[in-house]
């Protein structure tokens, strides 16, 4: 029996993106510039500096930031990746996901501020991040080709789409659980409402916003694989050049190679986050 | 022409009802009134906070809102300084509706003449104690040195000198609460708003915090708004109580007041168990001096004429700015002749202990009056804090105010 009727999403969809890139061309090929720009310059200067300096330096911040062991583990990982002729197609692996995350951050973080001040662009932006986050992100791949061409700039792009929605909850989550009482004693004594946001909410919430960086670079990791298949460069194409070629080697050591960098940013992260904690929490 | 004195700070029937429909409710309240919180919370969405409220506080007072939980009492405080919006009702800081105030001109008043202590120490958490007790300086562009070291004052005034550069998690329940003392004190506000400021200390610190509070606010000179569930706590320290139930005020007075003539019903059943030697001082139940006092260089036949018409054996001679100088016995007149002058003149009942002149000042408790009186024969004299004479306890008045407690 047919369905009595038949919604025609696909073909909406498909006129309102080509409207948007024909009518606004300009405003992609801008973003196209920008993004380009910091990938460009976060890449070259990976590549640049020299694995063993890398490698220490990385490994001291992780003492700074985390602990001994976590700096030791940084530096086996970094070894690892190295010792598998993945150092450079790593780094670039590494500018990809920086970039991705810190435009996720820009983005996420003033969005995370709103939806916490403002309930009704929460309830605006809540399906919205639901979606961003479910629908499977092949299918966005598509629309990012079409606005930004074949490349690594459509491949950061998904990425964000993808990674934005835990630095935006997070974010917002953090604000609303700052101590009602800790909120109006700003006010009681005259905070004017950005001082409340500088002094108070934002300090106290960013245990709650770190682990949106977490997660938002675990995410952003996982998602650069995917948009290899657009162009991305990194470790993604090795991953997606072994899955053609049915090359097993070449598959699993970029994907160790992954994993290697999803450790060291995850354990760093997790000590700035934790060190955070203890700031504000009642332990030391 | 007395001026009349301008209140620090005025509530005029003050409504505040939470929920969509407030105003509506206040216009109909004869509607709502039979209804309990859930009825009404069912049919309009809404909650009444506080409805009704009207008080005045003078200048340099410490003023207790007291009720049970739910009562009201804490978002009648939070209308105070607008951390709620009041529904209905004006509510004035020194003769200025700041119900209308609102944006900057608001910030103003929160900044220059209020001050907030909560419940929980709502203190920061990632500042020293420095920087939390400079909180409200900084708020208002203070620089850095004039903040500190203001701050710096106020730890020292609350007992914490020496933990300044401390976080707050390192203190004690007690010791937090000075610093939330100490951040409300620092930028020199008029007006303390305290919110179960010493609840949630347990009870030997809470009164430890009680006795050197009232202490500290003597030196300091504010006016303190005091929201507390504990009635023991509002008569210890309150100059003024409300007793607040459902929302609005069932019974304001003094101390006093209160534990003498409770409203009938829910205050007397407050009441009821107070041990009320604990709260009724000597101003409250005193008799005025006239009866007893007769100015120096009256002759002793004056003197026992007053007596003899009042029917007192005891009476105060005193000078004339009113200063007791001594007693007099009337049998001891008897044998005295012509006007009494000065000590000597005056024969005095030294020889027995149970004949000696007790003073005391006004807020000296029934408590220890009850000692005092069991000492000495002669009535106990009430002196103001310059050493004049203001009233008169005799045995008997000590005796009726027993019976009515």
């Amino acid at each position: 029996m047919d369905f009595p009727i038949r919604i025609p999403l696909g073909k909406w969809v498909e006129v309102f993106v080509n409207w948007l890139t024909e009518n606004f061309s300009t405003v992609f090929d801008s973003i196209k510039v920008i993004v380009e720009f910091v990938l460009v310059q976060l890449d070259s200067f990976f590549i640049w500096v020299p694995w063993p300096v890398a490698l220490i330096g990385i490994s001291i911040i992780a003492w700074i930031v985390a602990d001994r062991r976590v700096a030791i583990l940084t530096a086996v990982c970094l070894f690892g990746l190295g010792s598998l002729d993945l150092w450079i197609i790593g780094m670039s692996t590494l500018a990809l996901v920086m970039t991705a995350v810190f435009i996720s951050i820009l983005l996420g973080l003033p969005m995370g501020i709103l939806a916490a001040k403002n309930p009704r662009f929460d309830m605006v932006l809540k399906p919205i991040l639901d979606g961003m986050q479910t629908i499977p992100s092949f299918v966005y791949l598509i629309p990012a080709i079409m606005f930004f061409g074949i490349g690594n700039v459509p491949g950061i792009i998904a990425t964000v789409v993808f990674a934005l929605p835990p630095m935006v909850r997070l974010t917002s989550l953090g604000i609303q659980q700052v101590d009602h009482e800790v909120t109006e004693a700003g006010i009681a004594f005259g905070s004017t409402p950005m001082q409340l946001l500088l002094k108070i909410q934002l300090p106290l919430a960013i245990p709650s916003i770190m682990t949106g960086v977490n997660q938002t670079v675990m995410m952003a990791l996982s998602m650069v694989v995917v948009a290899a298949m657009i162009g991305a460069g990194g470790l993604g194409s090795k991953i997606l050049y072994s899955i053609q070629r049915i090359d097993l080697g070449v598959g699993i050591e970029a994907g160790v190679g992954i994993l290697f960098i999803a450790i060291v940013l995850d354990r760093i992260l997790q000590g700035v986050t934790k060190k955070q904690q203890d700031a504000i929490m009642q332990q030391k | 022409m007395a001026e009349k004195t301008i209140p620090k700070i005025k509530c005029e029937d003050v409504w505040k009802v939470f929920g969509p429909k407030g105003e509506d409710i206040i216009k109909n309240w004869d509607q709502y009134e039979t209804m309990n919180k859930v009825e009404r919370l069912e049919k309009t969405g809404c909650v009444v906070g506080t409805r009704q409220a009207s008080f005045e506080i003078a200048k340099g007072e410490i003023f207790c809102l007291m009720g049970l939980s739910g009562s009201g009492k804490s978002t009648l405080l939070r209308c105070i300084n607008k951390l709620h919006e009041p529904t209905a009702g004006k509510i004035f800081i020194d003769d200025q509706d700041i119900t209308a105030l609102s944006g900057p001109n608001l910030r103003e008043i929160r900044r220059e003449k209020t001050g907030m202590v909560f419940q929980h120490f709502a203190l920061l958490p990632h500042r020293r104690l420095v920087k939390n007790a400079a909180f409200g300086l900084e708020i208002q562009g203070v620089d850095k040195k004039e903040r500190e070291k203001k701050a710096y004052e106020a730890l020292e005034l609350v007992g914490l000198k020496g933990w300044e550069k401390s976080y707050p998690y390192e203190l004690s329940g007690g010791m937090q609460q000075r610093v939330g003392l100490a951040r409300a004190l620092a930028t020199n506000p008029e007006i303390l708003l305290m919110d179960e400021a010493f609840s949630a200390l347990d009870p030997l610190i809470k009164r430890q915090m009680q006795d050197e509070f009232v202490k500290l606010i003597k030196k300091v000179k504010k006016t303190i708004v005091f929201v507390t569930h504990d009635l023991h706590e509002a008569l210890r320290i309150a100059d003024h109580i409300a007793i607040m139930k459902d929302g609005y005020i069932v019974q304001q007075g003094t101390p006093a007041q209160i534990v003498l003539n409770p409203e009938k019903g829910y205050v007397e059943e407050f009441v009821k168990d107070l041990p009320k030697t604990k709260f009724i001082t000597a101003q409250d139940i005193m008799q005025k001096p006239d009866l007893w006092t007769m100015p120096v260089g009256s002759t002793s036949q004056e003197v026992m004429n007053k007596m003899n018409a009042n029917g007192l054996r005891y009476a105060f001679l005193v000078d004339e700015n009113q200063r007791v100088l001594s007693t007099v016995d009337y049998f001891s007149l008897m044998s005295c002749e012509g006007t009494l002058t000065s000590l000597n003149d005056v024969p005095k009942d030294q020889l027995s202990p149970y004949y000696k002149l007790v003073t005391v000042s006004g807020d000296t408790f029934l408590e220890s009056l009850l000692g005092q009186s069991a000492d000495t024969k002669i009535p106990i004299v009430v002196n103001d804090d310059q050493g004049r004479i203001q009233g008169v306890i005799s045995r008997e008045t000590i005796l009726v105010s027993l019976r009515s407690a």
